[in-house]
C-alpha cells in the first residue's frame, strides 16, 4: 500500500529508523499542501464568510470592497426572511420540485437501467449511446434546445398541439389554436417543463449506475430465485433491490443534492431571475443578492439556509460512502 | 461485492409479501412466440428511450442546418430539405456585438477551461499521490473532507466569492473564473486520481528503487507515465466543469468582450425574439467538444461518483 514510504528503506538503508520516519512523515503533508490551500481558500473560507455576511446588512458593493463599514444586524436577516410568507412559498417550491424530480429521475433511471440489462448486446449499446448523449449535453445548451422545442410560434410542441384534431383539442383543453400559447407563463406548467428538462438530463446517470450495479450482481442469485418460482416483479423487489440498496441510497442522495439547487436550467427557461412566483432557494438567494438593489446580507442568509438543508442530506451520504469504503 | 452481499443477507428471499399478478411460474414455460413478443416489446421500449434521450441533440443539429424559412415554417420537417451552413457562417464571421465575435467568446471559455485543467491536474496529482501512497495521521480526515467539500452547494458560495474577487481586484477578469473553477474541480479530481495512483503496481516503484532511482525519478519516470491516462480523464472532467459553468461567469464578468461562451449565449440568444437558426448553430459548436470529451471518460464518472458502491 505504501510504496514510496518503503522506498527509503531500500535506497537509504544506512539512515537510522528515527530519521527515516521523520522524513517519511513530512512528505505526504507537503504533497497535500497545495490542495489544502486551494480547498481552504476557495471553498472553506467562503463557506465561513457567507455565514458572517448573513449577520450583516450589506447593500452596497463598496462594503464588499472594504471601503465602507459592515453594520451588524445579528439574526435580523434571518428574522426578515423567515417572517416573509414569500420565503415559505419559495421553500415549498424547492422541496416539491426536488421531491418530484428525484422520484421521477430514480424511477425512469432504474427502469432504463433494467431495460439496458435485458436488451441484446447491439440494441443495448445503441440505446446506451443515445442515453449518454443526453447526459453529456451541457445543461445550458440542453435547456436552450428544450426552450426551442417549446417555442410559442414554431416550436415542435406548439406544432404538435396545433396538429391535434380541433374537436379533440377543444374538448380536452378548451382551445384549438396554440400559436402564441405561453408555455412558460403559468408556474405549474413552467415547473412541469423544468422537471422534464432536469429529468432528461439526470436520468442517464441513474440508469448507467443501476446498470453497473446489476452487472456486478452474480447472475446465480437471480437464477436461484427464478428456480424457486419467483416472478420478475418479485425477483426485482426481493433480489435486485436489496443487492443494489447501497447504489440506490447514494443515487437518491446525490440527486436530492443536485435537484435542490438547480440554477442553470432555471435561468435559461425563465430567462433570468425576475419571475418571482417560480423562485427556488438558489435562485431566490441569487436574486436578492445581485438584482438591484443588491442585498448581499439577505442573499447570504438564504444561502446559509439552503446549505443547512443540504448539510443534513450530505451527512447521510458521507456515512453511506464511508461504510462502503470500509467494506470494499 | 461485500457491500452487496451484506445487503442481500439483510433481506432474505422468503418474504411474506403475496406474489403479484403476472409473476410466478407462468413466465417460465413461455413458448417461442411469447419470447418473441417480449423481445419486440423490450426493443420497442429501448427505441422510445433512445428517442427521448437523443432527440434534443438531434433537433439542435438539424435546426442549425435548416434555412430560416424551414425553421419557422408551420410544418417542421425531421431533416432539412435544403441543408445550409448559413447560420454557422453568420455565427463565425459576424460580430455578436461591435468588435466581439463568437470566436472571441469561444477563446475566452477555452482559455479559462484550459488554465483550470492544468492547475487542477497538477495540484490533484500531488494530493492523490499523498493519499494513495502514504499512510499518515490525517489521511482519513482528508478523505472525509474531500467528500464533504464536494457536497457544498456552490450556488451558496457566489456571494462570498464575489466578495473575495472584489477584494482581490479580480472583478471583470478571466483569472477570477480560473481561480473559482479550480476550487470546484479539485476535490473530485483528487478523489478520482487517487484510484489511478493506487492502481499502479507498487512493485514497479520498488524495482526502480532497488535500481537506485531517487524518489523524484520514481515519480517522474514511473508513476507519472502510468497515471497519465487517469490524468487525462480527470482533466476532462475539470474541463467540462469550467466550460459549462454559468452562474459565476454571469456574476464575476460584466464586460461584454470578456464574457465566456455560456454567458454570451444567455445574453445574446436567451431573449424572446430568438433567431433559432444561429442559436442552434452556436449551441452545436458549444456542445460538440463536450460530448466528444464526455464520451471518452464517462465510464470513470460512474465509478468516481458512486465510489465503492458498484465495485465488485
Amino acid at each position: 500500500m505504501t510504496t514510496l514510504t518503503e522506498v527509503p528503506e531500500t535506497t537509504a538503508a544506512r539512515e537510522t529508523p528515527a530519521r527515516r520516519r521523520r522524513r517519511v512523515d513530512r512528505l505526504p503533508y507537503l504533497l497535500l499542501l497545495p490542495a489544502l490551500v486551494v480547498i481552504g481558500v476557495l471553498l472553506l473560507w467562503p463557506l465561513g464568510q457567507v455565514v458572517v455576511m448573513s449577520f450583516h446588512r450589506l447593500d452596497n458593493v463598496r462594503q464588499l470592497r472594504g471601503d465602507r463599514e459592515w453594520p451588524w444586524v445579528g439574526l435580523g436577516n434571518y428574522a426578515q426572511i423567515l417572517g416573509d410568507p414569500f420565503f415559505w412559498t419559495v421553500l415549498r417550491n424547492t422541496v416539491l420540485f426536488a421531491a418530484a424530480n428525484v422520484a421521477l429521475t430514480m424511477i425512469l433511471g432504474t427502469l432504463v437501467g433494467l431495460l439496458l440489462n435485458r436488451l441484446g448486446r447491439r440494441m443495448a449499446a445503441f440505446v446506451a449511446s443515445c442515453v449518454m448523449l443526453a447526459w453529456a449535453t451541457p445543461a445550458l445548451t440542453g435547456t436552450i434546445v428544450w426552450k426551442w422545442i417549446f417555442d410559442d410560434t414554431s416550436g415542435l410542441v406548439t406544432w404538435a398541439f396545433n396538429a391535434l384534431p380541433d374537436g379533440l383539442s377543444q374538448a380536452l383543453f378548451g382551445r384549438t389554436d396554440w400559436t402564441g400559447y405561453g408555455w412558460f407563463n403559468s408556474p405549474l406548467l413552467f415547473f412541469a417543463i423544468l422537471t422534464l428538462v432536469v429529468v432528461w438530463h439526470s436520468f442517464p446517470f441513474v440508469a448507467v449506475s443501476v446498470l453497473a450495479g446489476l452487472k456486478s450482481v452474480p447472475s446465480e442469485l437471480h437464477e436461484a430465485a427464478r428456480v424457486d418460482g419467483a416472478g420478475p416483479w418479485r425477483v426485482f423487489w426481493r433480489v435486485t433491490v436489496p443487492l443494489l440498496r447501497p447504489v440506490f441510497g447514494i443515487l437518491v442522495v446525490l440527486s436530492t443534492i443536485w435537484d435542490f439547487k438547480v440554477f442553470t436550467q432555471y435561468y435559461v427557461l425563465a430567462g433570468g431571475t425576475q419571475d418571482r412566483p417560480t423562485f427556488m432557494l438558489s435562485v431566490y438567494s441569487y436574486a436578492e443578492a445581485f438584482s438591484p438593489p443588491p442585498k448581499y446580507g439577505l442573499g447570504s442568509a438564504i444561502a446559509v439556509i439552503l446549505t443547512l438543508i443540504l448539510l443534513v442530506v450530505t451527512g447521510v451520504y458521507v456515512r453511506m460512502v464511508l461504510r462502503q469504503e470500509e467494506d470494499a | 461485492m461485500t457491500a452487496s452481499s451484506a445487503a442481500a443477507t439483510g433481506r432474505p428471499l422468503e418474504g411474506a409479501e403475496p406474489r403479484p399478478a403476472g409473476g410466478g411460474r407462468r413466465t417460465r414455460g413461455g413458448g417461442r412466440r411469447s419470447r418473441t413478443a417480449r423481445r419486440v416489446a423490450l426493443n420497442g421500449a429501448g427505441l422510445l428511450v433512445a428517442l427521448f434521450a437523443a432527440f434534443p441533440v438531434y433537433w439542435m443539429i438539424t435546426t442549425s442546418l435548416k434555412p430560416s424559412g424551414e425553421i419557422f415554417s408551420s410544418t417542421p420537417r425531421p431533416l432539412p430539405a435544403e441543408p445550409t451552413l448559413e447560420h454557422y457562417r453568420r455565427i463565425l464571421t459576424g460580430n455578436l456585438i461591435p468588435g466581439v465575435t463568437f470566436t472571441d467568446f469561444f477563446l475566452n471559455s477555452a482559455l479559462v477551461a484550459v488554465a483550470t485543467v492544468l492547475l487542477s491536474a497538477l495540484v490533484a496529482l500531488l494530493a492523490a499521490t499523498a493519499v494513495a501512497r502514504f499512510r499518515f495521521k490525517l489521511r482519513t480526515s482528508f478523505l472525509i473532507m474531500l467528500l464533504v467539500v464536494q457536497m457544498i452547494p456552490l450556488e451558496a458560495l457566489v456571494i462570498p466569492l464575489f466578495l473575495m474577487i472584489q477584494r482581490l481586484g479580480l472583478y471583470n477578469t478571466l483569472p477570477s473564473l480560473i481561480l473559482t473553477y479550480l476550487g470546484f474541480s479539485l476535490p473530485f479530481a483528487v478523489w478520482m486520481l487517487r484510484g489511478f495512483v493506487a492502481a499502479v503496481p507498487k512493485e514497479l516503484e520498488e524495482a526502480a528503487a532497488i535500481d537506485g532511482a531517487s524518489r523524484a525519478q520514481i515519480f517522474r519516470r514511473i508513476l507519472f507515465p502510468l497515471v497519465a491516462p487517469g490524468l487525462v480523464a480527470t482533466s476532462i472532467f475539470s474541463f467540462i466543469t469550467a466550460w459549462n459553468e454559468l452562474i459565476f461567469a454571469l456574476t464575476f464578468i460584466n464586460r461584454q468582450d470578456r464574457y465566456t461562451l455560456p454567458v454570451a449565449m444567455t445574453f445574446f440568444f436567451g431573449r424572446d425574439d430568438t433567431a433559432w437558426g444561429p442559436v442552434m448553430a452556436a449551441s452545436t459548436l458549444f456542445t460538440l467538444p463536450v460530448i466528444v470529451f464526455f464520451l471518452l471518460v464517462q465510464r470513470r464518472m460512474v465509478s468516481g461518483l458512486v465510489a465503492g458502491a458498484v465495485k465488485g
